[in-house]
């Protein structure tokens, strides 16, 4: 099998970790050769973080450059822009609608770009965007986003819903299982 | 037992199941997270040492009892034990040692981008250089034995991306090494001239029987690829990212101890095929040694000594040579969009001190933490940074040149963690040589940038138990500073006042900022603040301060609700009483 290639993106200490921790979990199970990577430190603080996720039969590089990505999951807009470059042709962008000012719009020196998702569409990206948040709400919190978004990767998936659950009963604490699933299920059905 | 392991934790069981029994470190990004998984284990000792030198020292301390031993240091953590490093090379050791150092290529979380690898040249011992979490995992589990059948500390080295990349890991055992018996050995372990003189011809010797070794080391090993012409010579994640590119259709020399190198297999391999190529980040250590084989080889000039590389790089670069290499096709072209640089955390108390130190215009000289994120705009608040400690001794050598024009306008700043690794030597220097120099301690209880590590100053050690406690002040006091005060720097007035009268005093002083940072799980975040768009006349005052929480929306400041943690700094600066709506403190 072809590597497969996952960009998860988004804004430091929006739950991108839990997200790379349950699709590396899934793939495992389903017996891929994984690679996971991403950085810590420094960009933690509030900046844009990437994580790469890479699968197949044997996976070489941990990351993924320009026109490689299959699929870019995104937590929020201006992110999923950021990071448009790396999807290759036919790959697909998923990102929640979210939007999160940088400190350079906060102090006026950019502005944040508001038709940014249109721009991406009219330049013929594949972008499915939608609301994560108010499914993470109906849930039970907010910081349920990431698995919102999740869910409705994994429909993009070849991989059963039940092989998902289960991945996912690894690795969530069992207090917050309930609501993860019905956030997984909510994202998973939106799809 | 197989599992998903980033490099640091698959290190972390390699050194564990190789018999380690203690470990002590300093953390540092991308290294921490070795020591923090080692801590896991209630069966080996370890800590948190105050600084990289005195981490060497400690695990020298156990490989002279008898335990195997390690530390693990990012790369400029070695320039601070390069002083234990360079002896122990003559010491040896008596039960294995091994001290993983990880680099950063591309700077994601450091102020340099050096290679370690030339300290494993300069201080003549052995390197070992994984690819990925699996390898990781078995060289670290073997540098011990390494060690010990050579009497030589090992140098273990990482870099981010295999540091912080998972992979699949099969999992041993755990080896049972009894602790070895200590004897007496002066003529080893004293490095006083007579001895140290005997010592010198035995490091060099061991060198030569090193590249012996490395001739039949399993982790330096040639893939042919009998139909290609093309060899290339690599170590560490470029060999992931050649194998990416290229598959199984180039030889390729795979480098897993980058020092001392195994020449025989070099000639040998490079015999073999037509056109020589090196591909390595950073510094070209790999290329020059082949080149003074007298082996014509082409690299650097291909690649650059700068930056981290990728698959991309090497499919550029050797497009560039004229191979057929096809390249991914991007989806589109993305218009530019604005940078998202890391941020000072909303509520984070160094702001409230950065604010009042920008207010009244004055020099800052830096440190290595959370804080040197005060360099960023709209705050702009420091003049240099450049590395642990320099902040106050450097403060020291700028009032020393410059004198009273200076001194009532330049203060250091430097976190607690960071003034416990080496900012205390340099404020015994001002108090003993003299400057009217002012120090603040920007004390936010934790080792904050490293993703919360205790230290000396806590209270608490690596496990979370209660530990001996830095009294700072009593510390400053110690060290010669009679000036020492606490303020808190939510309290913008307070904070004005006491730089201000610090800086005007006739003596050297030391302010401690002190408020935890707050991130810390016993730090309750306050309601948050609302700001009132009717009371609000748009001065932007509030904009000032670079809080994430705060942004201006249609001529009107507005808080995020969600990020707000209710600190007030930004209420005491608002002269019109838009900000408010928290609890009261």
């Amino acid at each position: 099998m072809k590597t497969t290639s996952v960009m998860i993106v988004g804004v430091g200490g929006q739950g991108r970790l839990l997200a790379s921790r349950l699709l590396g979990t899934v793939l495992t199970d389903e017996g891929y050769d994984v690679k996971v990577s991403e950085v810590h430190g420094m960009s933690q603080r509030g900046g844009s973080v990437v994580t790469y996720v890479r699968y197949g039969d044997s996976v070489y590089s941990p990351i993924v450059t320009e026109g490689e990505a299959d699929y870019i999951i995104s937590f929020e807009k201006l992110e999923a822009a950021r990071y448009a470059g790396c999807l290759r042709k036919g790959g697909r962008i998923i990102v929640n609608t979210q939007r999160i000012d940088p400190m350079p719009v906060i102090t006026g020196a950019a502005e944040y770009p508001e038709n940014i998702l249109e721009e991406l569409k009219e330049a013929g990206f594949l972008v499915d965007d939608f609301d994560a948040l108010t499914p993470a709400l109906e849930a039970g919190s907010p910081k349920a986003v990431n698995i919102v978004l999740m869910g409705h990767f994994a429909a993009c998936t070849s991989i059963g819903r039940e092989r998902w659950l289960a991945a996912l009963e690894k690795v969530v604490r069992p207090k917050f299982l309930e609501m993860n699933r019905k956030a997984f299920d909510l994202g998973y059905a939106g799809k | 037992m197989k599992k998903l392991l980033i490099g640091n934790e698959a290190v972390a069981w390699g050194l564990y199941h190789g018999g380690l029994g203690l470990v002590s470190s300093y953390p540092g990004t991308p290294s921490t997270e070795i020591t923090e998984f080692l801590a896991l284990h209630d069966d080996i000792h370890s800590e948190w040492a105050p600084n990289e030198k005195v981490a060497a020292e400690v695990a020298f301390g156990a490989s002279l009892a008898g335990m195997r031993s390690a530390c693990a240091m990012k790369h400029v953590g070695l320039n601070v034990a390069a002083d234990p490093l360079f002896t122990l090379s003559y010491t040896g050791v008596t039960a294995g040692m091994v001290i993983c150092v990880a680099d950063d290529p591309a700077m994601h979380s450091s102020q340099n981008e050096q290679d370690s690898r030339h300290y494993a040249i300069a201080a003549k011992v052995p390197m070992l250089e994984p690819s990925d979490s699996a390898e990781a995992y078995a060289f670290a589990r073997s540098a011990f034995h390494l060690s010990e059948e050579f009497d030589t500390p090992v140098l273990m080295r990482m870099c981010t991306r295999i540091a912080h990349s998972q992979c699949m890991v099969e999992l041993g055992e755990r080896e049972n090494v009894p602790m070895k018996d200590y004897v007496r050995q002066p003529a080893k372990y004293i490095m006083m001239p007579a001895y140290a003189k005997q010592k010198h011809p035995v490091v060099e010797e061991r060198t030569r029987r090193l590249a012996a070794y490395a001739e039949s080391c399993p982790y330096n090993r040639a893939e042919y690829a009998p139909a290609s012409e093309i060899g290339i010579v690599t170590s560490g994640c470029s060999y992931l990212y050649v194998r990416e590119v290229f598959g199984d259709s180039v030889s390729v020399l795979k480098i897993g101890m980058p020092h001392p190198l195994p020449d025989q297999m070099i000639r040998e391999f490079a015999s073999r095929v037509k056109k020589l190529y090196v591909v390595e980040e950073l510094d070209p250590i790999l290329e020059n040694h082949i080149r003074s084989l007298g082996i014509p080889v082409r690299g650097q000039e291909l690649f650059s000594a700068v930056g981290e590389f990728s698959q991309k790089t090497i499919r550029d670069a050797f497009r560039a040579e004229g191979l057929m290499l096809e390249e991914p096709e991007a989806q589109g072209t993305v218009p530019p969009v604005p940078g998202r640089p890391p941020m000072m955390c909303a509520g984070c108390p160094h702001r409230g001190m950065y604010y009042t130190l920008v207010k009244n215009r004055i020099t800052v000289l830096g440190d290595i933490g959370c804080y040197t994120l005060g360099a960023v705009a709209p705050l702009n608040a420091l003049d240099s940074t450049l590395c642990m400690g320099a902040s106050v001794s450097g403060l020291h050598g700028f009032n020393a040149a410059r004198r009273e024009e200076t001194e009532r306008k330049t203060v250091a700043v430097i976190g607690d963690s960071t003034f416990m690794h080496s900012g205390m030597t340099g404020l015994v220097n001002i108090a003993y040589n003299a400057t009217n120099s002012t120090v603040i301690i920007l004390d936010n209880s934790i080792t904050g940038m490293t993703g919360h590590q205790q230290n000396p100053t806590t209270g608490y050690n690596i496990k979370g138990d209660p530990a001996a406690k830095v009294d700072l002040e009593a510390l400053c006091r110690a060290l010669g500073i009679r000036r020492v005060r606490v303020v808190d720097p939510y309290d913008l007035k307070a904070c004005e006042e006491a730089v201000l009268e610090e800086l005007a005093a006739e003596e050297p002083s030391v302010i401690i900022s002190r408020r935890p940072c707050v991130l810390l799980k016993y730090v309750k975040a306050k309601a948050p603040l609302t700001a009132d768009a009717g009371k609000c006349r748009g001065c932007r005052k509030c904009m000032k301060l670079g809080c994430p929480a705060i942004s201006f929306r249609e001529g009107k400041a507005c808080i995020d609700r969600t990020l707000c943690v209710g600190c007030g700094v930004c209420e005491q600066l608002c002269a019109f009483g838009a900000i408010g709506g928290g609890e009261k403190a």
